[in-house]
């Protein structure tokens, strides 16, 4: 275990890298940058700023410094909100895009998980109708409609919850809402698909022929063998929703590094897109990994670290 | 007991015959195929799905209002006996212009759901059945794609390419494979030591034929269930991309892009939403069926 | 051992929640009652120094933390500032400014000096301030500005702490609003030293010399302001403080008003609740400095015509689209410069030079086209209107195309581009026909006539008149109201009988205000809202 972990560790370093080198070419490639505006800037005053920003060195020199600086742990100055660094973007705003995306994948695992089970034990009848309608109009429908209705329908008919802004739990839950509905249609699904699969297998049946209880051979011996691809799931939506949703951040006011990342790129903000690709980017690759020592967990038999014999 | 000749006559034919129990032989196709004509669900979302081809063909057509023909004093009227589904803000007739968008969307969805099928389970079926240093190199591939800011690369295909459909398919086609590649991986890692793998292995099989042949028929389940996702957030998508400057150009319009036209109005003019959404859903529901139906069908365990 | 790894990451994710949630709700505090304005102002500010500011939101915001050399007052006009007074030489090139006694919000006093720190300091190379050339009028600035002179030979003088003399390379009347802008606010030496990175965080805080002082800042979610006890004019300021909220979505910020949860929003309401809002009586509209219009691109065969181009601005109907797609009173153009400017005469410029250089006339148009040499639109290249991302310059993209279409027989595509390759495309003239608007820096024609000189920076069409050139030369080398006016009157004529840009309608700001607030001024250019003397039922 430990020769893997050290082994991917290697590799992730590699990959950061990669990952660097392909966005900085990206950013300088795409047209724009950032003191582009409507009303034209006189050359010395674009001179001014490129100055400043050292965006007149050439582009090698650029990215060796960048990359100097990122080693130390510093992402850099934002080239458009002036006064404010990457990492204090990312202090402020991941808590608040972490915590709503925490909420969001805590209702998606109760409610899916809740639904795909009643869903495959109850297959072909009703139940299993409601509860994979509700999941289909569920994924059918995108975040920004069910935040814009979640709105609508609980901040300006009914009036039980604010409309938009952060600081209380009240104000957490129609974004987490609807940063869930996604999630949950999805985790719902994948339960329901292989909780079918799994009932069918001998040692359920060999469970059930033993006289054990519906209930333990649910729990203890099907759910655990279902719920891998829901585990394999969780790496990239704990990554991608932790790290903030710009529809919903943008809707409901919420000062997140999800809505952040949107404007970095519109903006050409260069220092921001790549502190925050490169936040993301070592978020993802934690996740992946917990995601995958975790299948040794589920499932003794998956060896990661032997290759194929 | 003395053996005689008459003991030891062959048996009469007729007694096995009558002991067949009674089933024609049949290859795993025509299982396949049965097995989805008797799911009934399944051939409501095959007739729905034709149903929507039909419409998708012959819709533009039906209401004598072409999808691009303005009528500022019609605008934002509810649905009516002129106007079926309504208009919109510039007074086009919503029921031409959803049908038309129905030609994008469905498209865009199915194409992109079967090409994110092919790219993602060879990658991912590859990754997981070898395993090791294969396995670390391609996943690490996918980790480097999926963290590259997908709005930078929109914005890049935009500058050198046309805007179209082709230009939507290689967007989608160059991000949407990735979760489904660490999808598959995940279910060959852990099906890849099942017992049947191991006898298949033993026997000699290659590879591929492991691969193609045992493992990936029983990764359907939850690989079905991605891909069927896979179309409202590829519609949807392509609405947000079309929005950017680099799908469809106006005043063509998509399901997708209707229903973002329509959340504004979500107060004031609901049906401006409610009937693409309600195409979108109606699509989706009948494509789970489909995808439900198959996966039953295309279960090697439930081969009867 | 066995365990539930699903459950496990669920206790997690569920304590992790509440621990952050618990966290941030000490923030939030009960609804105060006190005599406090919430105002929706939209984006994050991108920084909270003046000298570094250059939207309408930072200048919202820095026009209630501080205070220049003159204010717009109620009605729109100029009106002193620090300066009570001002002379300006017959030359018009020397403006000498008398201070009144007034105080920064530390208690020190505003004097000259920390005019001259303030110019000189966004005039700067290093500070690289992106609305230095608000400066540029001043003698020797722009040198200065490109590191070809010295500080010292920037035409600010202080004479002594309450006089400010300022030498200008050529005569500008608009120089005089412009002391009222963002860039040429006073800053105080000793508070920008302290924090130069203008942070309001801990013990950080700002100095200003306002009817406001920012009490504190959330990123992304508000800016809260206390009233300021050192402000000279103290007693006109009737509120005990502000909370801008940093919202950037329409829809939200509408039911946030609404709601009641803020107090108005200025401009960006969507157009889908216009109707019911007129209805409801809550929608009020107010004029805004700034022109919607199409460039065309002279260098490029059939616009290189301007028969064509004329034929094009002939063939629209504005009022439809004002009347059906933007539906907030926005008034059609057949003018460049819009309605609010005063003219020579002390009435408007716009009203005196006339909205009418051209009509819609479908048949004139015809014929113009069919002179050009496509008669009903047969041999018309196939051309593309390009504009930026948006719902509204779709919509109105898709009525012109329609326009163009039945009118004269042109078939046209749509082509959207996001917001920056739009810009780049529209620098490298890489297009043929573009959405374009352009809002007044400052409330003289000369905002919008000097765009279309020959290579101006925003000139942009690839258009050029020497006579037009001559028209703006003239306008500004008198420091005679008179001459300007009627140069400039002149130069428009020939604009709109060239027509490289086509005009369609004048900006409105259509606005969102709760009962209980009275007396917010909502100006027509540069800052949003303006609340010095406004107050709360």
């Amino acid at each position: 275990m430990g020769h893997f972990i050290i082994r991917r560790l290697v590799s992730s370093i590699l990959a950061l890298l990669l990952i660097i080198t392909f966005t900085f070419i990206l950013v300088h490639m795409v047209p724009g940058g950032p003191f582009a505006s409507e009303k034209q800037l006189p050359d010395s005053v674009m001179r001014n700023l490129e100055e400043k920003f050292h965006l007149n060195d050439p582009l090698w020199l650029q990215y060796v410094k960048y990359l100097g600086q990122v080693v130390k742990g510093d992402l850099g100055p934002s080239y458009k909100y002036e006064n404010r660094t990457v990492n204090e973007f990312i202090r402020h705003g991941f808590p608040v895009s972490a915590t709503l995306g925490a909420l969001a994948v805590a209702i998606a695992l109760v409610v899916g998980i809740t639904l795909g089970i009643i869903a495959a034990l109850r297959q072909n009848r009703w139940q299993d109708y409601l509860a994979m309608v509700i999941a289909t109009i569920g994924f059918s429908a995108p975040s920004f409609i069910v935040a814009s209705l979640l709105m609508f329908l609980f901040a300006y008919k009914i009036k039980i919850f604010p409309t938009a802004m952060w600081g209380t739990p009240a104000h957490a839950v129609l974004p987490s809402l609807a940063l869930a509905t996604l999630p949950t249609a999805f985790i719902s699904r994948l339960i329901r698909a292989n909780m079918i699969e799994v009932l069918q297998q001998d040692y359920i049946k060999t469970a059930r022929s033993k006289g054990l209880s519906e209930r333990v051979i649910i729990y203890k011996h099907a759910l655990k063998n279902a719920i891998l691809p829901v585990v394999t799931y969780l790496g990239p939506l704990i990554a991608s929703i932790f790290t903030g949703s710009f529809v919903i951040e943008k809707i409901f006011a919420i000062p997140g590094i999800g809505r952040d990342f949107v404007i970095a790129i519109t903006n050409r903000d260069y220092g921001l897109i790549l502190g925050l690709t490169i936040f993301y980017a070592v978020f993802l690759m934690a996740m992946n990994l917990i995601v995958d020592l975790s299948y040794s967990l589920i499932d003794p038999r998956i060896k990661l670290t032997r290759g194929e014999g | 007991m003395e053996l005689t000749r008459e003991l030891l006559q062959p048996l009469d034919k007729s007694g096995t015959e009558a002991e067949a129990v009674g089933k024609p032989r049949t290859t795993y196709w025509q299982d396949v195929r049965r097995n989805f004509r008797q799911n009934k669900l399944a051939m409501f979302g095959l007739v729905v799905i034709i149903v929507l081809l039909a419409m998708a063909i012959t819709g533009p057509y039906l209401s004598g209002h072409t999808y691009d023909e303005q009528n500022y004093q019609m605008a934002n009227k509810p649905p009516s006996s002129e106007y079926w589904f309504g208009t919109d803000a510039l007074g086009r007739d919503l029921f031409t212009r959803v049908w038309y968008g129905a030609r994008i969307s469905l498209a865009v969805g199915v194409l992109t759901a079967c090409m994110v099928f092919l790219i993602g389970v060879l990658y991912g079926g590859i990754s997981g059945y070898f395993g090791g240093k294969v396995d670390e190199v391609m996943m690490r591939v996918v980790e480097i794609l999926s963290s590259i800011p997908f709005l930078l690369w929109v914005i890049l295909l935009m500058v050198v390419m046309e805007p179209g459909l082709k230009t939507i398919f290689i967007a989608l086609g160059a991000v949407y494979w990735l979760n489904m590649a660490r999808l598959v991986r995940g279910q060959v890692l852990s099906l890849k030591e099942q017992e049947y793998v191991l006898a298949a292995r033993v026997l000699g099989a290659s590879p591929f034929r492991i691969l193609i042949r045992h493992i990936i028929p029983n990764t359907m389940g939850p690989i079905i269930v991605a891909m069927t996702l896979m179309i409202p957030e590829a519609i949807f998508t392509e609405a947000w991309l079309s929005f950017l400057g680099l799908g469809v150009s106006a005043p063509m319009a998509s399901w997708g892009s209707l229903a973002s036209d329509g959340v504004g109005a979500i107060s004031a003019y609901p049906w401006q939403l409610f009937f693409p959404a309600i195409f979108i859903c109606l699509t989706m529901l009948a494509f789970n069926f489909v995808g439900d139906g198959l996966r039953d069908a295309l279960d090697p365990r439930a081969r009867r | 051992m066995k365990r539930n790894v699903t459950f496990t990451i669920l206790g997690l994710l569920i304590t992790f929640a509440l621990i952050l949630t618990g966290c941030a709700q000490d923030k939030g505090k009960k609804e105060e009652t006190s005599k406090v304005i919430k105002y929706v102002l939209g984006a994050d500010p991108e920084t909270l120094d003046p000298a570094a500011m250059t939207g309408a939101p930072e200048g919202t915001i820095a026009n209630a933390a501080f205070e220049g050399l003159t204010r717009y007052d109620k009605d729109g006009k100029i009106t002193q500032g620090i300066a009570q007074k001002w002379e300006i030489s017959p030359d018009g090139k020397t403006y000498t400014f008398y201070l009144r006694d007034a105080k920064w919000s530390d208690g020190s006093p505003v004097t000259a000096g920390d005019f001259k720190y303030a110019w000189l300091r966004a005039l700067a190379p290093e500070t690289a301030s992106q609305y230095a050339y608000q400066l540029f009028y001043i003698k020797g600035a722009e040198e200065y500005n490109s590191g070809k002179g010295k500080a010292e030979d920037v035409g600010i003088t202080v004479v002594d702490d309450k006089t400010l003399k300022v030498e200008l390379s050529q005569p500008a009347p608009q120089f005089l609003g412009l002391t009222a802008f963002q860039t040429l606010y006073p800053l105080n030496k000793k508070a920008v030293e302290a924090n130069p990175q203008f942070k309001v965080e801990g013990d950080k805080k700002i100095v200003g010399n306002g009817p406001f002082v920012i009490e504190s800042y959330t990123p992304k979610q508000k800016l809260v302001f206390k009233k300021n006890p050192n402000y000279w004019d103290a007693a006109s300021v009737k509120l005990d403080g502000l909370e801008f909220y940093l919202i950037d979505d329409d829809k939200t910020a509408l039911t946030m008003v609404e709601n009641g949860e803020a107090d108005l929003v200025v401009g960006n309401v969507p157009v889908e609740d216009i109707p019911r809002l007129k209805q409801q009586g809550k929608l009020k509209v107010y004029p805004n400095l700034a022109t919607y219009f199409y460039r065309f691109n002279v260098t490029k065969k059939p616009f290189d015509d301007p028969r064509v181009r004329k034929a094009l601005a002939m063939a629209i109907d504005r009022k439809a689209i004002v009347e059906t797609i933007t539906q907030a009173e926005q008034k059609p153009a057949f003018a460049f410069t819009p309605y609010g400017i005063v003219d020579a005469d002390g009435k408007d410029f716009r009203e005196n030079g006339g909205n009418d250089y051209f009509k819609e006339d479908v048949e004139e148009a015809k014929k113009l086209l069919a002179e050009a040499g496509y008669p009903d639109g047969k041999g018309f290249p196939k051309v593309s209107i390009l504009y930026n991302t948006s719902e509204n310059h779709k919509k109105i993209a898709e009525a012109i195309q329609q326009m163009w279409k039945k009118n004269l027989g042109i078939e046209v595509n749509l082509v959207n581009q996001e917001w920056q390759v739009y810009l780049t495309m529209m620098e490298k003239l890489q297009y043929d026909v573009l959405r374009s608007g352009w809002i007044a820096d400052y409330a003289d024609p000369m905002t919008f006539m000097d765009m279309f000189v020959t290579g101006g920076g925003n000139n942009l069409t690839g258009w050029s008149n020497k006579e037009y050139d001559e028209l703006i030369k003239k306008a500004n080398s008198s420091g005679d109201q008179a001459v300007r006016m009627q140069a400039m009157h002149e130069a428009e004529k020939i604009l709109m009988d060239e027509m490289p840009i086509m005009p369609i309608y004048f900006y409105t700001e259509p606005t969102v205000i709760s009962d209980r607030v009275q007396d917010v001024i909502i100006p027509s250019f540069g800052v949003y809202a303006e609340f010095k003397w406004a107050s709360v039922k």
